[in-house]
């Protein structure tokens, strides 16, 4: 299973210019068209938290580094080969 | 943040507060993040001092919460040559754009690649006098409309486009030279760890070193950013290839 993840944008820092979306593998951002910031720009919203994997695309892309990204911890699963017990 | 979840990316702290006044879309503020987060990688704050151009990143100073100088127009070259022979332990990088270092400022470029001085060019190369309005500059591509050349840009009278990565890279003294852009999640990546060697090979003090970005404009080629990228796949890469043109490790092993 894909890793859980999710973004959190400034949005006052965000300037829409779509790269962020556009280079989303899950397609879960998506630019607000209904609202805008105090410079009266568009900006980016995590549209689909579910399907966010937390893969950092879009940080990587974003002009304006607006993009905050976590992802879920790695359980640390027991290596089999080295359990005493198992085998 | 969530309980659970790990921090993977967030804003470097080498970057100011300021809002980056660049176009929406532009790879100047991509670049200048990368390269904060280099400086911050590497913990080189306090030793890192960059030389601004003129052009759209005449105001890198307020971004950039590092050492910063300015310089005349084109003489980025021969400020951070100057800083860097009186300072030799600082990490020296000039930040110019095409009408800067290809334009107007081509004698000075030349010649501290010439005599290998030990600092980095970044050079934002968008094919076009940004600031200015879109005018016509020595690295528009044949037939590129912009507003001095309204029919495309004639080669014929014009000349051909200026491929200063190719040029430099026949400079014995120079170390690395790369073309990069950030048009890709992949290609980001990659321009974000050609800076970072660059850095390092003028920490080793190997010599010049030299990052060609093949950048956008999505202002002055009149297109959205998301077109920008099609445009720069289409038209530019195929004359501004991406590719590393010298590397003085390589060649010192094939030797």
């Amino acid at each position: 299973m894909a890793q859980k993840g999710y973004v959190e944008i400034a949005i006052e820092v965000c300037k829409g210019c779509n790269l962020c979306v556009i280079h989303c593998p899950t397609e879960c951002l998506a630019l607000n068209t209904s609202d805008t910031n105090s410079y009266g720009l568009h900006y980016s919203t995590l549209a689909k938290p579910e399907d966010c994997i937390g893969c950092a695309n879009c940080a990587v892309m974003c002009p304006d580094a607006a993009i905050t990204v976590y992802r879920e911890k790695k359980e640390k699963r027991p290596n089999p080969r080295k359990g005493g017990n198992s085998g | 943040m969530k309980e659970g979840y790990e921090l993977i990316y967030k804003r470097p702290g080498t970057l100011t507060d300021r809002r980056m006044s660049y176009c929406p879309g532009c790879f100047h503020s991509t670049i200048h993040k990368f390269m904060m987060e280099i400086v911050e990688e590497m913990d080189i704050q306090d030793k890192t001092v960059g030389v601004c151009p003129v052009g759209c990143s005449v105001f890198a100073y307020h971004y950039l919460d590092i050492d910063m100088q300015e310089a005349a127009h084109g003489r980025a070259a021969a400020v951070a040559t100057g800083i860097k022979r009186v300072l030799p332990d600082r990490i020296v990088f000039s930040y110019q754009g095409d009408g800067d270092l290809a334009a107007i400022g081509t004698a000075e470029t030349l010649h501290a690649c010439n005599r290998g001085e030990n600092f980095t060019f970044i050079f934002i190369n968008n094919g076009i006098y940004g600031m200015t309005g879109g005018q016509m500059a020595p690295t528009t591509l044949d037939g590129q409309i912009t507003s001095t050349c309204p029919y495309g840009r004639d080669v014929d009278t014009a000349g051909m486009p200026l491929k200063m990565a190719e040029i430099i890279s026949t400079f014995e003294k120079v170390a690395y030279v790369e073309r990069v852009s950030c048009n890709t999640p992949a290609n980001a990546r990659k321009a974000k760890r050609a800076i970072k060697k660059a850095f390092e090979y003028q920490m080793e003090g190997l010599g010049t070193t030299f990052i060609e970005v093949a950048s956008n404009c999505p202002s002055n080629w009149k297109l959205t950013p998301e077109e920008s990228l099609k445009w720069l796949e289409e038209k530019v890469f195929p004359y501004y290839p991406l590719d590393v043109f010298r590397d003085v490790k390589k060649l010192k092993k094939e030797e």
